[in-house]
């Protein structure tokens, strides 16, 4: 996705959700689109250029931003975007002029993506020669001029470059905060563009816009050749980050498969860290968490159980009542998991979160016995989490709870074992999104382990022996 | 990527080995030489009678970038470390066409000024990692600086004025053909140093290193092409401008190699999970990843086979984790071959579920084949895991010369199950590891 643009199909725990176009947005689609349309037509094309060869130039220029704009595809991701397709639109406004800029973003409309859909062009085509329209205004009322620039008013130039991409980015991303607003895009896809991310956002939008002056001022000796050389950085830029997102995605299915390895030791438990990470993702986001931490928490509730490998299974399957070693044996479970996870080059905070997510509010909880806001964020975010879905799980000993049983748990729970803070977040973000339980469990077959007191669930404390 | 066990060689090798240790003390003399001579050599050139004229605000842009690239240096898979922008700095100031706009109108630029203006540049850069505690860099440090210092000569001293008033696609042709041959040197010092610290060929570790280097070697040029010809038609202000862009691409980089990493280290520690579970004994995976990695370096294996390796060996015992009750001890190597099969097919299902390392899914899988005899042949990396699997099984985590012999002679009566290649290679590799812990 290139710089600000409408057709925003982001990652929402793992589902792809594209924008909707709602009727408000298309009256906001026709008018920005007239607005353009009436604008560019009063400005001369290329009234005030003393290029040699406007028109080719602005061909050229045209390639440019197509080519970005089209290669940029899908690659939007936390903080890093590819969103050089701009700097053409900037070079025009330097070399050419505004209506110049505003031909070189309407080319937006003819990107080569893969769901070309017509609001969408409509919207995007309009936006980036709106924003041209004004970068290059800006750029003319400081500079007086447009063309190569002139080495001896180089300080007036830079002046004037800088106020067109501040002007080109203000644009941009109003126009398009407005059209996220009028599709009521969902409070999530708003948290997930979150503040800390906007700083990081605009610093590369502007990295990227100065290239458009590096351009202009190659033309002078280089003609059109220098929009092909700068080509050659980006598209290396736009592999490293193709390569981090597939790396990406290939981390994530590893852990998932070395999750589920872990999980095939006990029947009914298949799945638990998959919905425990989706919920405290849930919870993260409802209590504006960002979107760093908010990636370490879903690792985080993968992995929180994986330390109930080194308890010995004859004790997670026992029957009757534990004895005081083998309870200890599973309080020892957090510990466990640290142990394994701690070479991960995690947030600090994620290894705290599977550590203490067995503590309580009331200090009754274990490993450590920690109280109140003692506890770290994380464990009392996926507490939540892991109880909410041990409880609305089959387990050997009882059918699942409904999700308003499970709810009113949590509730009976909040202030004792829960923070009261993170309950209401859940399960307003539960009546939100809703809730996936786990499929529909058949009879475990013979070779299947099954746990027989679940240490998760609320409702049933784990029975000890007291001696 | 994995240090390899021992690098502390063997008694009667120790007059190899010394030799070539020496490679990276000939660079940092070479460098040291280059440094020294490019100083004397300035303080020479600006005390001579002559006065030149040296345009010192191009010397301090960049040296300025030089130092800040170094600050801002970048890690690259496998351990590696490059330093992108100090880079451009430093070869675009070497490729410089003079004179620079708004500076003096005939300016001197001698090789040794631009080697001696880079060599501040990278120690003023290194400086805060020093102070952090972070390692200095010295070795890439010196490693870019001859490359520097082979594009400065031969540019400086013999092409500048030959191309100065030629058209700018010759001038671009040049200079694209001395940012080759200085990505060049880069390339192959990089590549003999590596070969030398984890005890890989040079063929190998020059194939690895061009594979990792080649596009970032291809924006280096690029944007070194852009620096100077942009300096020549705007000045010195333009280098801000192209600051933005450079840093992007570096975080893009930067993000990618982190992700590596910490994909490395999850499966590193998710593998130990059949210890923590008593499956295995404590650090049997992390051994025999080590172990198979040094094999397969021995047998010339490159650097994304050597992965794919590490991961296999990490999680060859994952399968494991289905079973109900744990082998005794761990040992695989003592259970019947159908078993031992069925072991390995339920790890590969377990990774491939992954969907992503389906060829580790295959090393896994194939490590229970015979080595010999069996159709179809499994994949050397199978074969490696296999010996290197056995061979921790017998010998764990002693380091007892006697026990490693045994082990070794053991398998080499068995070249039906153990490849006859791969059991010298890891016998040398046993060895090596043997002097180390004497």
């Amino acid at each position: 996705m290139t710089s600000g643009q409408l057709g925003v199909s982001r990652q929402l725990a793992g589902t792809q959700r594209a924008a909707r176009i709602t009727p408000a947005a298309w009256v906001y689609i026709g008018l920005v689109v007239v607005a353009a349309a009436v604008l560019v037509a009063r400005t001369p094309v290329l009234g005030r250029t003393h290029a040699g060869n406007p028109w080719r130039d602005l061909v050229v220029l045209q390639t440019l931003f197509l080519i970005c704009d089209s290669a940029g595809g899908p690659l939007t991701f936390r903080q890093t975007r590819w969103s050089p397709s701009w700097a053409a639109t900037l070079a025009a406004v330097v070399l050419l002029g505004p209506a110049a800029a505003a031909f070189v973003g309407a080319m937006s409309l003819l990107s080569v993506r893969r769901e070309p859909r017509l609001g969408e062009r409509l919207f995007n085509g309009a936006m980036h020669a709106l924003s041209g329209l004004a970068a290059g205004s800006a750029y003319l009322a400081i500079n007086h001029s447009v063309g190569v620039p002139h080495y001896h008013y180089i300080s007036r130039t830079l002046l004037a470059f800088a106020a067109a991409a501040v002007v080109h980015v203000a644009a941009n991303h109003g126009m398009i905060w407005v059209i996220n607003r009028l599709n009521g895009a969902s409070a999530l896809a708003r948290a997930d563009a979150g503040e800390s991310s906007l700083v990081l956002l605009l610093a590369s939008d502007l990295g990227y816009a100065s290239l458009g002056l590096v351009i202009a001022s190659l033309w002078m000796i280089m003609d059109w050749f220098a929009a092909v050389i700068v080509l050659v950085p980006l598209f290396v830029a736009r592999w490293a980050i193709a390569q981090f997102a597939e790396e990406q995605r290939a981390y994530t299915a590893t852990m998932n498969a070395l999750c589920q390895a872990v999980e095939t030791k006990d029947y009914y438990t298949r799945g638990h860290g998959d919905r425990v990470s989706r919920g405290s993702i849930m919870i993260a986001r409802k209590i504006g968490m960002s979107s760093a931490r908010t990636e370490a928490i879903r690792f985080a509730g993968m992995l929180h159980d994986v330390g109930k490998l080194g308890v010995p299974t004859q004790v997670l399957q026992k029957t009757g009542p534990l004895t005081e070693d083998e309870f200890a044996a599973i309080q020892l479970h957090p510990m466990r998991g640290l142990e394994i996870v701690r070479e991960i080059g995690f947030l600090f905070e994620a290894l705290n979160g599977i550590m203490h997510h067995h503590e309580r509010i009331d200090g009754r909880g274990y490993p450590m016995g920690l109280a109140g806001h003692e506890i770290p964020e994380f464990a009392r975010v996926i507490a939540v989490a892991d109880a909410f879905d041990s409880m609305t799980s089959t387990r050997s000993y009882r059918e699942a709870k409904s999700i308003d049983q499970g709810v009113a748990e949590l509730r009976r729970g909040a202030g004792t074992q829960f923070d009261p803070v993170i309950v209401e977040a859940f399960i307003a973000a539960v009546a939100q999104q809703g809730w996936e339980l786990p499929g529909p469990t058949t009879a475990p077959s013979d070779l299947a382990m099954v746990t027989v007191q679940d240490h998760d669930d609320p409702t049933a404390p784990l029975q000890v022996v007291i001696p | 990527m994995t240090s390899v066990m021992a690098r502390r060689p063997e008694p009667d090798r120790l007059a190899y080995w010394q030799a070539v240790d020496s490679g990276r003390l000939l660079l940092m003399a070479a460098a040291a030489m280059l440094v020294t001579a490019s100083f004397a050599s300035t303080a020479v050139i600006l005390n001579s009678r002559s006065k030149p004229v040296i345009d010192w605000h191009t010397a301090l842009a960049f040296g300025g970038l030089v130092a800040f690239g170094e600050l801002l240096r970048l890690a690259l898979p496998g351990g590696r470390e490059a330093a992108p922008i100090a880079m451009v700095g430093a070869m675009s100031y070497a490729l410089l066409l003079l004179p620079v706009l708004g500076g003096p109108a005939r300016p001197q630029l001698p090789a040794v000024l631009v080697v001696a203006v880079c060599a501040v540049g990278m120690m003023v850069g290194a400086m805060p990692h020093i102070a952090a505690g972070r390692p200095a860099g010295v070795t890439g440090m010196c490693t870019r600086l001859v490359a520097v210092a082979g594009v400065a000569f031969i540019f400086r001293s013999v092409l500048s004025g030959f191309v100065l008033t030629k058209p700018w696609q010759l001038q671009a042709a040049v200079m694209a053909v001395l940012i080759f041959f200085g990505w060049l040197i880069d390339t192959v010092v990089a590549a003999l140093i590596r070969a030398d610290d984890v005890g890989a060929r040079f063929a190998v570790a020059l194939v690895d290193e061009i594979r990792l280097q080649w596009q970032l070697g291809l924006a280096v040029g690029a944007s070194v092409i852009i620096t100077v010809f942009s300096v020549k038609a705007m000045g010195l202000p333009v280098l801000i401008a192209f600051i933005g862009p450079l840093l992007v691409t570096q975080v893009a980089f930067r993000r990618y190699a982190g992700i590596r990493a910490t994909y490395l280290q999850t499966v590193r520690s998710l593998a130990r999970v059949t210890e923590v579970a008593g499956y295995v004994e404590a650090g049997h995976s992390r051994r025999v990843s080590r172990l198979a990695v040094a094999i397969g370096r021995g047998l010339g294996m490159a650097e994304p086979e050597l992965l794919a390796l590490e991961y296999g060996a990490l999680m060859h015992d994952i399968g494991q984790l289905s079973l109900r009750d744990p082998i005794p001890g761990g040992a695989t190597v003592l259970v019947s071959p159908a078993d031992q099969e069925r072991i390995a097919e339920l790890g590969a299902d377990v990774i491939g579920q992954a969907g992503v390392l389906d060829e580790v899914a295959q090393l896994v899988r194939c490590q229970a084949w015979p080595a010999r005899g069996h159709d179809p042949a499994p994949p050397l990396g199978s074969k490696i895991i296999r010996a290197a699997n056995a061979f921790d099984d017998m010998v764990g985590s002693s380091t007892d010369r006697d026990r490693s012999i045994a082990a070794i002679d053991r398998m080499r009566l068995d070249p039906v199950r153990y490849d006859v290649d791969v059991v010298t290679v890891l016998s040398e590799v046993a060895s090596r590891r043997v002097a180390s812990r004497l």
